[in-house]
């Protein structure tokens, strides 16, 4: 049902409605007659929101107003949210089942250690970082060459084995796990740096790689990874790169692809494709690594990644700050933007409802300004190579805005132990939210003035159900709106979904500024893309994986793709 | 009552250390620097005995290159109330620290004096006991409690030892050297940080406190200690029984 009201959507939006009318028409009459609006995105308008029908944000349905109301109960409505009601898609069935001579061809290019069978393992490997979505593979693949991501692809298209791309399995969107029996391979042991050089500051490594490990050898040697972030000890570059993650720290280049100068990648064919070019400048056709750059695993393998990197700047400050209203956050963010220029490097908020979860569940932190709560917090890094007149800059510009009365209250660090601990605060965000029990995680792009709205409404319908817990980077617009409740409940979640999207559209912001589309958000990409952007992708899909082998039912809707040729049974 | 603090600049707790190619000491050329965390201690412990009304006044002392005043001012910005800079650019050893503070203590008269037990470069653990020697004060090192009795001009001091507690009385003035568990230092709020930048840092040298810097002892060298081998992963436990009997001859 989603399918097709998603693929209605796409393909020709005014129609939507009057098919879901004719096809679901009993399901909604129950005594009245009911009309289904669905949500309308920015690229179109919907009825609802035309006079005569009661707007009704977020249920997915319109009730027109002629409809004759039960007493005390409001309108009655049977059926919600059938335009983005969240499904599981079905297994598609033109997939083949591993069988024996599969397992025995794997084991003969692979040997005994990269291929798993063990069902512990395979249990973790199936099961995402958030405990949220398991898919029930019976085989993951540990290459430890491109030579052997190549045959293992090379043999699984030709058998139609379908298969996804596993790094550090951090992904926040149920992309790394498969949906149902999808071969896991696992790039976890091509984990070799290749070459590092000093005068470039281009490394060359496998997509295995270890984050933290990549962070930990450049700075041996002078240089900053230009990509940090809390999942840092465990995801991997390939991931990252295939995520097209975005950053704490680095304020201009968040999103870590200007620091990408290459990469080689595998195709569903097997085919290697060498990108791995380390000119600082090469404009001979299209630059294809663009196109593998936050495909999320569904174009291509990444085997190898060159990244620039810059010298390591010798002064890093940092000030854990207070605020007393989301006003004074954004304020300080234009001033900090003008008086620190560049060497402003991060700019992030956290609520209340945040730092009161981190406090509480995450052993060992200490609450920087313990003398009184305060609305929202902000940490203000600045990176440059003049220590004293960096700190200098940094402490008169934070005293000016205290005199100002945009801070209520804030420290700044005095040594790097201080410093980490302030930065543990907003990276275990996501920690303990985890060991707070069940939560819906939405990744917005949201023009700044408007974000924090968002969070107050959602307050507002969700009452004392959940917790509400926003932070984010201030500085670029990103919120991740976060909904902890005890445990999984479709009710609450009718509560959140399809309104968090409708409302981002309707801001023109992005349903997904950094964590990618996933499972999660597969069928709810037209919320930010014209119905021509996602035909061109599916067309590019179709292209690069015919037999759409690679990462199945993620990214885009698995209607647009079967519509478009990619079989589907 | 005043308290005085000895306060050290070094090469920040959490950098990694890289000793000169030419193994005459550490990089310290463009290398972080912070106040040793056991003056951190110190002066956090000062701060509090004078926030509980039993002291008046809470000096920090940096003896160094001139770069130290950037060490006085967090500790100004932590709550001291003024700062005193002995400058020295060159290397400086125990002993001569521990004169410069005798003759700091002898014109300043604090109460009592506090030094971190040791500092995280050169970890000699040395300049508290000798200061209280050539003071001819009481000493209480590596303590985990202080508690001040102003009445009767005492402090006992608890200090961890081998296996349990050490419980010591001592007569002020008094010499005290601080341990980790002693407390946790606070951070330098930006309304300190406003506040210290009035206070005052007088600046002095070894000659004018009539001490001659010199050393009857010479570092020879500074070596890496040596490298780990990567570990390895075995595929089995015979494999792992097999090196260990082959190759380790341990079993
Ligand atoms: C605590 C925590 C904090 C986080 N913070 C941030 C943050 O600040 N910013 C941010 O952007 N994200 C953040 N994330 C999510 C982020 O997307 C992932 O952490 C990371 O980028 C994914 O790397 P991974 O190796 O774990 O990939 P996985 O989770 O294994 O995979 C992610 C996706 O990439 C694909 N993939 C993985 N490896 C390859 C490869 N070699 N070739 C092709 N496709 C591949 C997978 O199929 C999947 O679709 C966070 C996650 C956690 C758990």
């Amino acid at each position: 049902m989603e399918d097709t009201t998603t693929n209605k959507q796409i393909s020709s939006p005014t129609t939507t409605v009057a098919a879901l009318r004719l096809f679901f028409h009993d399901y909604f009459v129950d005594g009245y007659d009911t009309s289904i609006l669905v949500s309308s995105t920015r690229f179109s308008k919907s009825e609802r929101g035309y006079p005569g029908f009661s707007n009704r944000k977020g249920s997915g349905i319109g009730i027109p107003d002629s409809l004759p109301r039960v007493q005390g109960h409001g309108y009655r409505i049977h059926c919600r949210n059938i335009a983005s009601m969240t499904s599981k898609p079905v297994r598609n069935q033109s997939f083949a089942m591993i069988n024996c001579d599969d397992i025995s061809y794997f084991k003969k290019i692979l040997g005994e250690r990269g291929v798993v069978l063990e069902e512990e393992k395979l249990d973790d490997a199936n099961t995402d970082w958030m405990r949220k979505f398991k898919g029930s593979s019976k085989l993951m693949l540990q290459p430890r060459s491109t030579q052997e991501v190549s045959q293992i692809l090379d043999y699984c298209n030709s058998r139609r084995l379908a298969v996804v791309p596993q790094g550090g399995n951090t992904g926040l969107v149920g992309g790394s796990v498969p949906v149902f029996d999808e071969v896991i391979i696992n790039v976890s042991s091509m984990n070799n740096t290749i070459s590092f050089d000093k005068d470039s500051g281009i490394l060359v490594c496998e997509a295995g790689c270890i984050l933290e490990n990549l962070i930990s050898f450049l700075d041996n040697e002078g240089y900053i990874m230009p990509l940090d972030l809390g999942a840092k000890g465990s995801c991997q570059i390939g991931g990252n790169v295939s995520t097209n993650a975005g950053a704490c720290a680095l304020f201009d280049t968040r999103t870590f692809l200007s620091g990408i100068s290459g990469l080689e990648v595998v195709l569903a064919n097997g085919t290697v494709l060498d990108m791995l070019g380390t000119l600082r400048k090469d404009n001979t056709g299209y630059d294809l690594k663009h196109l593998f750059i936050g495909s999320e695993g569904s174009l291509g393998i990444v085997t190898k990644v060159s990244i620039l990197t810059p010298p390591k700047l010798s002064s890093v400050n940092l000030a854990f700050l207070a605020c007393e209203d989301y006003t004074s956050c954004q304020k300080l963010l234009s001033e900090a933007k003008r008086k620190l220029g560049e060497i402003l490097s991060a700019f992030e908020f956290l609520d209340i409802n945040a730092m009161d979860l981190v406090l509480k569940h995450l052993d060992g932190l200490r609450n920087p300004l313990p003398s009184a709560k305060h609305n929202f917090y902000i940490l203000i890094e600045t990176t440059g190579s003049m220590e004293s007149h960096d700190k200098e800059k940094l402490e008169s510009f934070l005293l000016q805005s205290m005199e100002n009365g945009l801070l209520n209250d804030g420290v700044l660090a005095q040594d790097v132990n201080q410093a980490s601990s302030f930065w543990r605060i907003r990276e275990g965000i996501p920690e303990a939210l985890m060991k707070a029990g069940a939560v819906y995680k939405y990744d917005l792009s949201l023009p700044p003035e408007k974000m924090y709205n968002l969070v107050e409404e959602m307050r507002e319908r969700l009452g004392t159900a959940a917790n509400v817990v926003a932070y984010g980077h201030l500085g670029d617009g990103n919120l991740h709106l976060n909904i902890s409740t005890r445990q999984y409940n479709d009710s609450i979640l009718s509560k959140i979904e399809p309104f968090v999207y409708e409302w981002t559209s309707e801001q023109r912001g992005s349903i997904s500024a950094e964590h990618g589309l996933g499972l999660m958000k597969a069928n709810k990409i037209h919320y930010s893309k014209s119905a021509e952007t996602v035909q061109l992708m599916a067309a590019i899909k179709k292209l690069l994986d015919p037999n759409g082998i690679l990462n199945p039912y993620k990214v885009l809707p698995t209607s647009i793709l079967s519509q478009s040729g990619v079989d589907e049974p | 009552m005043k308290i005085m603090v000895a306060i050290k600049r070094v090469i920040d707790y959490a950098v990694k250390i890289r000793v000169k190619p030419d193994k005459s000491g550490v990089e310290t050329s463009n290398v972080k620097m912070s106040m040793n965390p056991f003056c951190e201690i110190a002066l956090e412990e000062a701060l509090r005995i004078k926030e509980s009304g039993r002291a008046s006044e809470v000096v920090a002392v940096s003896v160094g290159p001139s770069q130290c005043v950037d060490t006085l001012r967090t500790g100004l910005a932590m709550g001291a109330d003024r700062a005193i800079h002995v400058e020295f650019p060159g290397t400086l050893y125990p002993l001569s620290i521990a004169k410069i503070f005798k003759a700091l203590v002898d014109a300043e008269k604090p109460g009592l004096l506090l030094l971190g037990k040791q500092a995280i470069d050169d970890d000699c653990n040395q300049t508290g006991q000798m200061v209280a020697g050539l003071l001819k004060w009481p000493q209480g090192t590596f303590a985990s409690k202080v508690v001040l009795d102003e009445e009767n001009k005492v402090v006992t001091v608890d200090r961890e030892v081998d296996g349990g507690l050490e419980t010591l009385c001592l007569d002020l003035p008094a010499v005290i050297t601080t341990d980790l568990r002693l407390n946790q230092p606070r951070y330098a709020t930006l309304p300190n940080i406003m506040k210290a930048k009035s206070k005052v840092i007088k600046k002095l040298t070894p000659q004018d406190l009539k001490v001659e810097i010199k050393s009857d002892l010479e570092v020879i060298q500074v070596t890496e200690p040596p490298k780990r081998k990567a570990g390895v992963i075995l595929s089995s436990v015979d494999e792992l029984i097999d090196r260990l009997k082959n190759e380790a001859r341990v079993i």
